[in-house]
This record gives structure tokens, sequence and C-alpha cells, in this order.
């Protein structure tokens, strides 16, 4: 009897273990920034690039931080959905021109719109360095105080609007 | 013609050098060099920054190059690294608890196998010591004596 037992326990043993491992997706590496405040830079404006924005401005807002970059090919996927949210008026869209060209962002926001309330420059990628950056688009929720409360990797789709990003964006806009 | 090719996959081997950077002061190059092959590229994952040709990796390359200059330790830009990126950028992450899965798991498999391999061992010897001695016991009885008789035959023939 054992002689059956035993081989049947470590069959159901390794099947679970290989079916947690086909649920995993290892190109998600856990942020350790949530729940940390958001890494301060002083940075230039795509737009403007005399200003300069820093995350201490908006202490007091709910904002989201996408990095995005004229040569990055998701990011052409997820922008009409961030020019819907930015229509909604819900929540300030700061975005962080990751590597790029600014001559080749702005011609992109002028074609495909711009949901930003402003976008920032980082040529070297020494921000995204400092946000932990490492597959474009990426997406930060920062609340009132400054904190990360959420981070995606990857471009954000309709359905991560729906049921990640705007009630987690209400449940923070209601926080003091 | 074959030795040509076989100089020819030498040189391959050894000639793969990502970046040129040099760093005065040799110690610091090696540590350099140390923490460049310590440190995952993020973007493919099953590289280290080292032998990474992605750009985040010659970012991260240029980031180290810049701290050793500045002087810092290889403790405080393997921290600056982990702070951003998580365990997951280290090849020899640091052992604590979320760690210590990966430290433990392949010592305990190791033992498991060895226990798993002592018992089967074991119970094989068991039993076929046990099969021995109940067919010597049935030789012993009746086949025995038919093959001595046998045996007597073939002598007498």
């Amino acid at each position: 009897m054992l002689k059956y037992i035993i081989p049947f326990i470590l069959f159901i043993i390794m099947a679970v273990f290989l079916g947690v491992g086909l649920s995993l997706k290892p190109s998600e590496i856990p942020s350790p920034f949530i729940n940390k405040p958001a890494p301060s830079f002083s940075a230039a404006k795509l737009e403007v690039p005399e200003e300069k924005l820093s995350p201490a401005d908006l202490i007091g807002q709910v904002w989201l931080l996408n990095v995005w970059a004229s040569w990055c090919v998701s990011c052409r996927g997820e922008h009409p959905i961030l020019n819907n949210l930015a229509d909604k008026n819900v929540v300030t869209i700061i975005g962080l021109n990751y590597k790029d060209d600014p001559a080749n962002a702005k011609q992109w926001l002028d074609t495909l719109g711009n949901p930003y309330s402003a976008s920032i420059t980082d040529q070297e990628g020494r921000i995204g360095i400092d946000y932990g950056v490492y597959g474009v688009p990426e997406t930060f929720v920062i609340d009132k105080k400054g904190i990360i409360r959420h981070k995606q990797t990857g471009p954000v789709t309709e359905q991560d609007v729906q049921n990640i990003l705007l009630p987690l964006i209400a449940k923070l806009q209601a926080e003091s | 013609m074959k030795y040509l090719l076989f100089a020819f996959f030498l040189i391959s081997q050894t000639s793969y050098a990502l970046d040129s950077r040099q760093l005065a002061d040799p110690i610091k190059q090696e540590n350099y060099e140390i923490l460049t092959k310590e440190l995952r590229c993020l973007v493919c994952q099953n590289q280290t920054i080292a032998d990474s040709n992605a750009e985040l990796a010659s970012d991260l390359r240029r980031q180290v190059y810049e701290m050793l200059e500045q002087g810092k330790t290889n403790d405080e830009i393997v921290q600056f690294m982990t702070d951003r990126y998580g365990d997951f950028v280290l090849y020899k992450p640091a052992f604590k608890g979320k760690t210590s899965i990966l430290w433990i798991a392949p010592g305990a498999f190791l033992v498991l196998g060895l226990l798993i391999v002592y018992i089967f061992i074991r119970q094989k010897r068991v039993s076929r010591t046990e099969q021995g001695e109940t067919v010597n016991a049935k030789l012993d009885s009746e086949k025995q004596k038919k093959i001595r008789r046998l045996l007597e035959k073939g002598d007498q023939s």
C-alpha cells in the first residue's frame, strides 16, 4: 500500500509546485517601493525645459507617474487608455519621458494626444534607476503624502483602469 | 583549417567585453568587475549586467562605475541596487527570511534524496536476503535432493 501512496504524494507535491510555477510571472519583479516615499528628483519639463518639477510639488495630490518613451511600442498601445483616464479628471498624471529624444517625444504627444499634466525628461535614465524602472511602460500610483502605493510594470489596460487604478485612486483621494 | 576554426572559437570566447570602462585604481577596477558580475540585468533576467547588452544593463554599469569613482563601497552599491530593484537584482541574495528558501532548498533536497536512496537500498537488501533464504529453504527440502541425485547419476555415467 505504502508503495503506491508515497509516489502519489510525491506526484501531488510536484504538481502543486509546477502549477504554482505556471501562474507566476517572472517578468514581474515585486517592487521594493510599495509604501515607501517616492524618490525625489528635480527634472526639466518636456514642454518647458526651463521649468522643473519635483515630487514635493505634488504633495497633497494623488498622482500617477507613467514612464513612457516614443521608442516604446507598448506605450503606444497604452496611450489611448491614459488619454481616457485623463479625460475623467480624477487624478493627476505625470509622464516620465524615459531615455527619449525630446523632439520625438513632443511629436508623439502632438499626434497621439497628451494625457499628462506635465512630462519630465530623463534622457540618461537616472530617474529611471532611482525608481527601479526596468521595463517601459511602468506606472506608479502615489498618494497625497508622496508615498508610492502601487506599481504596474507593462502597459495599463482598460481592465487595469477599471479594476485596480480607479478604485485605488478613489480610496487615496478619500484619505486626508 | 580545423585549427583555424578552433582558434576562431577561442577568440570569440574571450572578446565579448561589452564596455571599455576602466577605473584608474586597480582595486576599484576589480570591484567593478566583481559587482557587475553579481548584479542581474532585469530586462534579460538570466544575464549579469557585465554580460548583457541591454540598455538598462549599460546604465547600471555606468551607475556602478560612477559610484566606485565617488569612493562608495561594494556594500553601499549593492544596497543602492536592492533598494531600487529588490533582492532579484542580486545573483547572491543575502540570507534572510524571504530568501532563506533559496539557500536552504538545495541542501534540503540533497539530504532528502540521499535519505530516499538509503531507504531504497536498505529495503532492496532486506527483501533480497529474505527471498534468498526462502529460495534456499525450498532448495534444501526437495530440489536439493533432486539435484544431488542428478549429479550422482551424472558421475556414474
